[in-house]
């Protein structure tokens, strides 16, 4: 079966085009704000921006990237652009904490898998996708460069070694 | 520049020390084919399409990106290469919706010829059952269709790097890799402005003009309805390249006559509004240059430009002229002056604008522009290459019809509106005007050579009885910022600016006829599309636009003065600010 | 001043920290604090030992008792036993280091480390990471006040081109070259680029060198800067590196302090400023040019080849990016000498590289050895061999771009020759050993999804071939592809590398290709008797329970997720298989070994 996707616009009229509200998303982010000063005049300084904007605000929703995009004089569709090219960056809230089950070869020889499809079913929730309470936001991490201790598990900034489906359950109920 | 020698499929050719091997390739009468490689813009070497084989490289070479060598030898058919680009191009059309009976682009698609020439006759992978169209409409004048893009980015780099906009770019990476607006929204929903030039160089079908031509054909079978066609300046020099003719051969009398035969009530030149704009833009010039306001006047023609001025530089909204495009001028002395020359009433009239420009279609929709309120100045605007599919339909021989005038009561103009077409015409046409006004003399100075030809910001200045005038011109919006941000530091400063939204203006406008890449690759389709509007602006007796006696018979009988109320009433508009972000609530 | 008596040397890395060694430190510090013994026992946390699967580890010096997985509580027993009365805590001690009659042996006699050679690696476990006093006390910044004051730029190309170092990031690159090529441009703004991005799976070698001994790296950018002529570095360092990113901002800091980095070094009019730039998760970044397009602030998106990074880099200017193992060797070499590292290693492969063990091997971790070294002395001796009484399948090299290599290879060198000669690579030193559990097809498939997630989706070879081959790879492994597919798939893998625009996707089929050449049978298996030999490929799978073994005691029935599994108490079971999924737990609950699967 074919169907056709069709995106219309609202109104071919030309009264909805034009918008005299005139919108510049407002300085809302004086952290991102100053950071954004302090690079001002170094070159290519947009992901590091990024990374501090997500570290400040766990995201970077449409309005942050449009003041972004504002403030270093870039088209918005080169930021969003570079937003969605990296695994990194999230334009969706995320949870309080970041699961990031490794499959990184010697994870996945190791059964790495298993703790995903696990996860998947305990936390009620696929890859990518945040709980309900905010609580944990569930990844896949390409290799955490901890392979001696694969399967591992990354939350946060801790890496647990040696994970099982049982182990992980453990280690959850302590956040 | 130092040469070197290079043998191309054995054939030994000379060619600059900076060329690539496509370059050195073509210099040799070799067409590499390419998806993605545009001349004006750095390889980004996506397509794979042009892998060549080399002396001296390890494997096969992108001939775009590879540069020459001396004494190199170039195989660019070798059965290497040949198997090569056959597979790249079974892949591409593993992942192509394959309607090509049913697309805008049947039978001038560059990737249907590739794949023709290739003689790919099956495509081994993929699931074309599973693939649905992927329609995005929300624009006025342009439709997209990502399921029919292949990725090649020439509308992303057309987009950023030709008009400095932006709107569209490559998202998310890998096989999900797809050109679409920041967060996926619609296109309404940014600051694009409709100039229409991604589509001239899309290779597929991927993104197409919002076809009209339905809406003229039911005018036309109307018979309740008069119907009066007036086409643009640049229409003529490039509709006979959808027949098969030279780039840059003038076609004014087969258009006229085609158009006649298809059974428009009134066939005319808009060249006659390009008259009437330089009557009221050089008075409006005139009184800004007196009271020292609002200067520099920029030129306001263009309606891909003024929508780039009212979303990237509000600030120089004040210095737009106030004047109608001339299409937009066309449909307002149809709907007034001619109504009542013909005694017709308004409501009955539908205006068709054959445009070379996309934007236009949207114009006809902007705020005040109703001469008659609430009655739009133009019903339908279509491109030059609707126009075309038209006479297609109407089963016309175009190559073997006659040549024929205009009706005589909007047909006949000047040279000077006839080079609106080209980038800078607009300037001179004003200049000759202008200059016979300020000196009140009917000066043989005609050609304004400094203003014309294809670079994208051209200055002059001129002596006006003792009055210094400095101009500047600019087409294509990266030129048109770089120029506005010279006037905006103080760095120059302009009593008049032309400014055209598309690069080389008009005669390359949006609307136009596509020409492959291969040809926009080495030909310089602006050069030669302006060329026959210079050579038929030099052969014409009349060539000042205050000249013309139908302007003459204008002002008369109908509207006054140049400027006055009544022609600010019907020939005069306004402009508003645009969000650069429509649509996202603060 | 102190006299320090005892040094107790705690694993920083990621790996022990993961085990918990911060906590040990504190611990050791408390228990000292109690005997007052803090002044003459210094306690030291240091960067990776390599041996991660037994960590936390902790080493005590004078004596070298090298104690693995040390506990909390067991602190206290090697301060009181160990520290205060000199009787070393045999039951803590790693097994590998005492000999058979109970004795311990020094560390570097041990079979994890006898036949290691630590260059690169060389101060990695031996000194605080974030004291610059301790890089310095062991030989640091030598290298550079030697360069800068009595070396021209070009004796250190010279110095370096002689050692014979290759790019220990995968291509194996003359280093030297590198440096001479971009040196001949005469541009007044250059940079020096340090490619930690390292994304392999299966690689942490990088990581390593970052987090124990930062100030190795940061000394050899700015040696290459000199050479060059460039006075930025940029280290292009992945985000998933918390502690690394932190030790070498540390390290960046100490070094500006000290006057190693910043204007006029050591006083030569030298000036080289290091910035830190993080990657975002892609690992097309470690591509050179999409590295460069990611520090500029772009997607990272390849460009074509020429012009190379020596003309035209980083924001267009020249550039040499060399990634953090190959500079890790530099100041060695400038100090030693070139001779001395071209006497390690083989012919066209000098001195050694680092290798990260890992998969089903016992002594996972890292290892640094010659170059020619054998694959079997790694995996076999240094590597311990298969765990579990498993069966050595293969092993695998260079991760997504490199090759599987099977047993009846086991003898091949490890140079970058010898490896690509059996259809791997080098790579960036990933080593991944497989047994008979593992299915090389499903492998193949891993690298591969692996690779179709990376694609950054420029060019239409590796962005629309990479994802039709892993399709095709689906269809076998789901038991429907035909031998036709085969054929395409090896039609398509050789497409994808002869035509792709960068690296990635010039390499990405070779997992394919390697276990097509050395596991076609596996590859047959699945497509004419739609059979998975290894036991792996789910579709595949049957679980039967053997009527003979089973007693009927329903632990396989109450666990299954689906209620696949019937039968009445002490009566033999059986197993639905169109409810059955595959899950395999009836199999892990089952007592008798009465489940098997076919």
């Amino acid at each position: 079966m074919s169907q056709t996707q069709v995106r219309s616009g609202r109104s071919a009229r030309d009264s909805s085009l034009a918008y005299a509200d005139n919108v510049r998303p407002a300085a809302r982010y004086p952290e991102v704000a100053e950071v954004i000063d302090r690079y001002r005049g170094h070159e290519g300084c947009l992901i590091q921006i990024l990374h501090a904007a997500q570290g400040i605000y766990g995201c970077l929703p449409l309005d942050l990237q449009m003041f972004i995009a504002e403030s270093l004089d870039l088209p918005l569709s080169e930021v969003a652009g570079v937003v969605s090219f990296y695994s990194f960056f999230s334009v969706n809230p995320r949870g309080q904490h970041t699961i990031r089950v490794c499959l990184g070869t010697a994870c996945y020889v190791r059964g790495g898998k298993k703790i995903v499809d696990h996860l998947r079913e305990s936390l009620g929730i696929d890859v990518g996708e945040t709980t309900e309470d905010g609580k944990f936001t569930f990844e896949i991490a390409r290799c955490i460069g901890a392979c001696g201790l694969a399967p591992a598990v990354m939350i946060d900034d801790t890496v647990y070694k040696q994970v099982s489906a049982a182990k992980i359950d453990a280690i959850l109920a302590k956040y | 520049m130092s040469t070197v020698k290079v043998k191309v499929n054995g054939m030994e050719v000379e060619c600059s020390a900076n060329d690539t091997v496509l370059e050195a390739a073509r210099l040799a009468g070799v067409d590499i084919p390419t998806l993605c490689y545009m001349r004006d813009i750095a390889p980004i070497g996506a397509c794979r399409m042009c892998v060549t084989e080399v002396s001296g490289a390890r494997g096969l070479v992108a001939a775009c990106a590879y540069p020459v060598e001396d004494g190199m030898e170039i195989n660019t058919n070798s059965q290497k290469a040949y198997n090569a680009r056959k597979r790249t191009l079974e892949l591409i059309l593993s992942q192509h919706r394959r309607d090509c009976l049913t697309c805008d682009r049947n039978m001038n698609c560059e990737l249907q010829k590739l794949s023709k020439d290739y003689n790919i006759k099956e495509v081994r992978l993929g699931h074309p059952e599973d693939m649905v169209p992927q329609i995005e409409d929300s624009m006025i004048h342009l439709i997209r269709d990502n399921s029919k893009c292949v990725l090649c980015r020439r509308c992303v780099n057309i987009c950023k790097e030709t008009q400095s906009i932006g709107v569209i770019g490559p998202n998310d990476r890998g096989f999900a890799t797809q050109i679409s607006c920041a967060f996926d929204r619609n296109l309404d929903e940014t600051a694009c402005v409709s100039c229409g030039q991604c589509i001239t160089v899309c290779p597929t079908g991927a993104l197409t003009e919002r076809d009209c031509t339905d809406k003229v054909w039911n005018a036309l079978a109307d018979k309740t309805k008069h119907v009066v066609v007036g086409t643009a300046p640049s229409v003529r020099v490039t509709l006979g390249e959808c027949f098969g003719m030279p780039i840059g051969t003038n076609v004014q009398g087969k258009m006229v006559a085609a158009l006649r035969r298809m059974g428009f009530d009134g066939v005319f030149d808009v060249d006659v509004t390009a008259d009437l704009t330089i009557m009221e833009e050089g008075t409006e010039f005139l009184g800004r240059l007196n009271s020292g306001e609002n200067l520099p006047l920029i030129t306001s023609c263009s309606p891909g430009w003024v929508k780039f001025c009212e979303h990237y530089y509000p600030e120089f909204i004040p210095n737009l002229s106030s004047c109608k495009s001339p299409q937009q001028m066309f449909g307002a002395m149809m709907k007034t002056y001619y109504a009542e020359k013909m005694g017709l009433n308004p409501e009955d009239i539908f205006v068709v604008g054959i445009m070379p420009c996309t934007a236009k279609k949207y114009e006809r929709y902007r705020d005040y522009q109703d001469a008659v309120p609430g009655i739009p100045d133009v019903d339908a605007s279509i491109t030059t290459r609707e126009l075309a599919r038209m006479i297609d339909t109407s089963g016309i021989s175009f190559v073997d019809l006659p040549d024929e005038d205009f009706d005589p009561s909007f047909g006949i103009s000047s040279g000077a509106g006839l080079i609106f077409g080209a980038t800078g015409g607009v300037m001179e046409a004003a200049l000759r005007t202008v200059a016979d006004i300020v000196t009140g003399e009917d000066l043989d100075t005609l050609d304004y050579h400094e203003v014309r030809g294809t670079e994208g910001i051209k200055e002059a200045q001129y002596d006006l009885n003792g009055r210094q005038i400095r101009v500047a011109v600019a087409s294509g919006l990266a030129n048109a910022r770089a120029l506005l941000e010279r006037v905006k530091s103080g760095e120059a400063s302009y009593d008049m600016i032309e400014i055209m939204a598309c690069p080389g203006g008009c005669i390359n406008g949006g609307g136009q006829p596509i020409q492959p890449q291969s040809v926009r690759n080495f030909v310089d389709l602006r050069t030669l599309r302006a060329k026959a509007i210079y050579s038929a602006d030099k052969s014409m007796k009349m060539r000042k636009s205050h000249e013309s006696p139908v302007i003459k018979e204008i002002y008369d009988a109908y509207l006054g003065n140049p400027g006055s109320e009544k022609a600010h009433k019907l020939l005069h508009t306004k402009y508003q600010a645009r969000s650069k972000y429509p649509g996202v609530a603060e | 001043m102190n006299l320090v008596r005892t040094h107790v040397l705690v694993c920083g890395g990621t790996g022990c920290t993961s085990a918990n060694s911060p906590a040990l430190i504190d611990e050791f510090h408390k228990e000292l604090d109690k005997r007052d013994l803090s002044k003459e026992v210094q306690v030291i946390q240091t960067g990776c030992f390599g041996l991660c699967a037994l960590g936390p580890i902790v080493i005590v010096y004078p004596e070298g008792s090298f104690y693995s997985m040390v506990k909390v509580e067991d602190v206290s027993e090697i301060v009181e036993e160990h520290i205060l009365k000199g009787r070393i805590v045999t039951r803590l001690l790693y097994e590998g280091s005492l000999d058979e009659m109970e004795l311990v042996k020094s560390l570097d006699e041990t079979d994890f480390y006898k036949k290691q050679h630590r260059i690169a690696l060389r101060n990695c476990g031996v000194i605080n990471p974030e004291d610059i006093d301790e890089y310095i006390a062991n030989d640091g910044y030598q290298a550079l006040a030697k360069a800068l004051t009595s070396m021209t730029p070009q004796e250190v190309i010279d110095t370096v081109l002689a050692s014979g170092l290759r790019g220990r990031g995968g291509a194996g690159f003359p280093t030297g070259r590198k440096w001479q090529f971009a040196a001949n441009e005469d541009n007044p703004q250059k940079y020096v680029c340090c490619n930690a991005d390292e994304g392999d799976p299966g690689a942490f070698m990088d990581r390593s060198l970052l987090e124990g001994d930062p100030h190795s790296i940061i000394e050899a950018m700015a040696l290459a800067g000199y050479a060059i002529g460039a006075n930025q570095g940029y280290v292009y360092v992945r985000a998933e590196y918390p502690i690394a990113v932190n030790r070498l901002k540390i390290a960046i800091e100490q070094a500006k302090e000290y006057g190693f980095l910043g204007k006029d070094i050591f006083g030569s009019g030298f000036d080289f400023d290091l910035d830190i730039r993080l990657g975002a998760g892609a690992f097309v970044c470690g591509e050179e040019t999409a590295l460069m397009a990611s520090i500029e602030g772009h997607r990272g998106e390849p460009r074509p080849r020429p012009p190379f990074p020596a003309v035209k880099g980083l924001f267009g200017k020249p550039t040499v990016l060399n990634n953090v193992e190959t500079y890790a060797n530099i100041p060695w070499i400038i100090y030693h000498g070139p001779e001395a590292f071209a006497e390690i290693g083989t012919e066209k492969s000098k001195g050694t590289k680092v290798f990260a063990l890992g998969g089903k091997i016992t002594n996972t971790g890292l290892v640094e050895i010659p170059m020619g070294t054998t694959l079997r002395e790694v995996i076999e001796e240094i590597g311990g061999g298969v765990p579990n009484g498993k069966k050595f399948k293969a092993a695998q090299t260079g991760g997504p771009s490199g090759g599987c290599i099977p047993e009846s290879l086991l003898d091949t060198p490890m140079d970058f020759e010898s490896l690509a000669e059996v259809g791997s690579i080098m790579g960036s030193g990933g080593l991944i050993v497989m047994d008979e559990d593992n299915c090389m097809v499903d492998i193949a498939k891993f690298f591969l999804q692996f690779t179709v997630d990376e694609s950054c989706g420029k060019c239409v070879p590796c962005r629309v071939g990479m994802y039709r081959l892993h399709e095709l790879l689906e269809k076998i492994t789901s038991g429907n592809g035909t031998l036709e597919d085969i054929d395409l798939i090896e039609e398509l893998c050789y497409h994808i590398k002869e035509n792709s625009l960068c690296g990635l996707g010039q390499t990405a089929p070779n997992p394919v290709l390697s276990t097509l050449e050395h596991f076609r049978d596996e590859y047959v298996a699945h497509v004419t008797e739609k059979r998975c030999p290894a036991g792996v490929c789910k579709e595949l799978l049957r679980y039967f329970i053997i009527a003979d073994k089973c007693t009927g005691c329903t632990a396989c029935s109450r666990v299954c997720p689906t209620n696949a599994i019937s039968g009445e108490v002490k009566k033999v079971h059986e197993i639905d298989q169109d409810k059955c999924i595959k899950c395999g737990a009836c199999m892990e609950r089952c007592r008798f070994g009465a489940i098997v699967k076919i």
